[in-house]
């Protein structure tokens, strides 16, 4: 059984259809390149996945349980974190808040549960810390990071909670070369630990880098889904520019 | 990295041990000090015990709104309807007793189920109806003020049993119980905001809407809960105003939402959300508190003092907007 199973998934906005039918799974520790035009619709779908859209159609399978219907907090407890290309923050709270955000740590008081600040930034420090991200203190505002520092608090975000699989939209886009090339190697590691990856990127030289298998959406299905071993970056081109427009999944070429 | 480029983060200042991370807007403190100086240098009688005493009896209904809208300013919402929720709630309040001869309990009761209720609407209206919240709390404030003149026929409900004309008049060990709900409700409301969850998505949702739904906040509920709060809030102060005049009056907080926002935003709340405080926010009530006392004490047209109210809130959002242009102060 894979850990994630998407069939026939669909979604519109008003006329236009952003989804029409993506069927693809992921295994639990792989690292799967998600790749296409802009307007392919990756981001939707991912979003579809993680609960803040909801499909008008077909199937998300987790661990054997349906997605569909869930709310993004249900779904990242059921183990799903994704690090959005606009990284979701909370720009005028501090990095810890942020960290926690959505599942703060709380103790109770006389029965009311208030929130663990100090446990929430012994926490945070040390997340960052293992993560070797260069944020001075985890009580700095979030705003005030460097754009590179804000991604590092986004992936401490989706590490902190041992999910099962992150979702990378663009991880890379802001980055500088050294920067890449953590993030990569934070891919790898993830993976080696069972952790299933999509990484969503333009950037083929990184897909290629990291991940086991490759999936092409266009206009809004799947048109290929090969491993990256049997596949070349000129094919992968083809499909995202449209140069094979006959849908179909699965072997390609 | 240069290291100048962030500067490393201190110990935490004393205000932010003592008020938390919202630490309120320290130069509101000056104002409010500059302002008591002014008015007591004009007027004699302006520092005596019994003014004094006025001064925070006033603000009392005023706090008790502002602490509403905070929560609602720093989601990034508003609430215009909060001044004719307070004639609305005292209106049912009065009723409950008066007509229908029900006991004192039910009286408080049905204020502030009558103000949450309202605010539920709005939070109904602006969630589930898409409407903006500027737009939908300014019909309540239609609505609300007219329900109440029709459910009063225009005119004061009077005879509220002393119970509760003791909640506007009392003064246990002298202090004014309005006084006493205010401060109750404030150190509540600031635990509520900085401590807990519900306050602190309050602000996320005002911060980042889209992140706080990705990251698993119901923004909807919550925006729902916020209106409800300050409906609710919005009746516990028709109930004090009630109190006070010992009647259910339709007119009652008319221009209320004025100065519970003017108060809140000079407090340091952010008009644009994402921060609130509520020590800020009592601030802020005490100056238009002290402000309004003082225009009267002058001998003050009552007419000035709505230029002034209005003028000092467009001074404030207008602060505002330098200091943000000048980028993250704290």
């Amino acid at each position: 059984m894979s850990l994630l199973e998407l069939r026939d998934v669909r979604k519109s906005f008003g006329a236009i259809e952003a989804l029409r039918g993506a069927t693809f799974s992921v295994e639990a520790g792989a690292v799967v390149g998600l790749v296409g035009d802009n307007g392919a619709g990756k981001s939707t779908l991912m979003k579809t996945i993680t609960g803040v859209y909801r499909p008008d159609g077909g199937e998300i399978l987790f661990d054997g349980a349906s997605l569909v219907g869930r709310d993004p907090g249900e779904i990242r407890k059921a183990g799903i974190e994704m690090i959005y290309q606009d990284l979701a923050l909370a720009r005028m709270r501090d990095v810890a808040s942020n960290i926690f955000l959505g599942r703060e740590l709380t103790r109770n008081l006389f029965g009311v549960k208030l929130i663990d600040a100090k446990r929430m930034r012994i926490e945070a420090e040390a997340m960052i810390a293992k993560l070797g991200a260069r944020v001075k203190s985890v009580t700095q505002l979030t705003g005030q990071l460097s754009g590179g520092q804000q991604q590092s608090v986004a992936i401490a975000r989706a590490l902190t909670f041992n999910p099962k699989l992150v979702i990378m939209d663009e991880p890379t886009a802001a980055l500088a070369v050294r920067e890449v090339e953590h993030v990569l190697e934070l891919i790898r590691t993830l993976s080696g630990q069972g952790i299933a990856v999509i990484l969503i990127s333009h950037r083929l030289t990184d897909v290629f880098a990291v991940c086991g298998r490759i999936v092409v959406l266009r206009q809004g299905a799947v048109i290929a889904d090969d491993p990256t071993a049997q596949t070349t970056m000129n094919a992968v081109v083809a499909h995202i520019v449209g140069a094979t427009d006959v849908p179909h999944q699965g072997a390609s070429r | 990295m240069s290291a100048a480029l962030f500067p490393p983060v201190g110990p935490r200042s004393w205000r932010e041990r003592v008020f938390g991370a919202a630490a309120f807007r320290f130069e509101s403190l000056l104002v409010l000090a500059a302002l008591i100086a002014v008015m007591a240098f004009l007027s004699p009688v302006f520092l005596s015990v019994s003014n004094s005493l006025n001064i925070v009896l006033s603000t009392s209904v005023i706090g008790v709104l502002a602490i509403g809208m905070t929560f609602v300013i720093c989601s990034a919402g508003i609430d215009l309807s909060v001044g004719s929720i307070v004639g609305f709630s005292g209106v049912v309040g009065a009723l409950a007793t008066a007509n229908f001869d029900l006991p004192w309990p039910a009286c408080i009761l049905a204020c502030l189920a009558a103000g949450a209720l309202a605010g539920w609407v709005n939070g109904f209206l602006v969630t589930k109806g898409g409407i903006p919240p500027f737009i939908a709390t300014l019909g309540m404030l239609g609505v609300a003020r007219g329900v109440a003149l029709v459910l009063s026929n225009g005119v004061s409900i009077y005879g509220l049993p002393p119970e509760v004309v003791y909640l506007g008049q009392g003064r246990p060990f002298g202090v004014p119980t309005p006084v006493i709900v205010l401060l109750v409700t404030a150190v509540v409301a600031h635990v509520l905001l900085i401590h807990t969850r519900f306050g602190v998505y309050a602000q996320v949702i005002g911060d980042n809407e889209t992140a706080a739904r990705a990251m698993g906040v119901r923004v909807e509920r919550h925006k729902t809960l916020l209106y409800t709060l300050s409906g609710l809030l919005s009746g516990l102060a028709g109930l004090l105003f009630a109190a006070r005049i010992n009647s259910g009056e339709p007119t009652a907080g008319l221009n209320y939402e004025l100065t519970a926002i003017t108060a809140t935003i000079i407090g340091g709340t952010n008009l644009f959300g994402g921060r609130g405080s509520i020590v800020g926010t009592i601030i802020g009530a005490l100056i238009m508190g002290v402000l309004q006392n003082g225009l009267n004490l002058l001998a003050v047209q009552p007419f000035y003092q709505q230029i002034a109210i209005g003028a000092v809130l467009i001074l404030a959002v207008w602060l505002d907007r330098i200091n943000s242009v000048e980028g993250w102060r704290r």
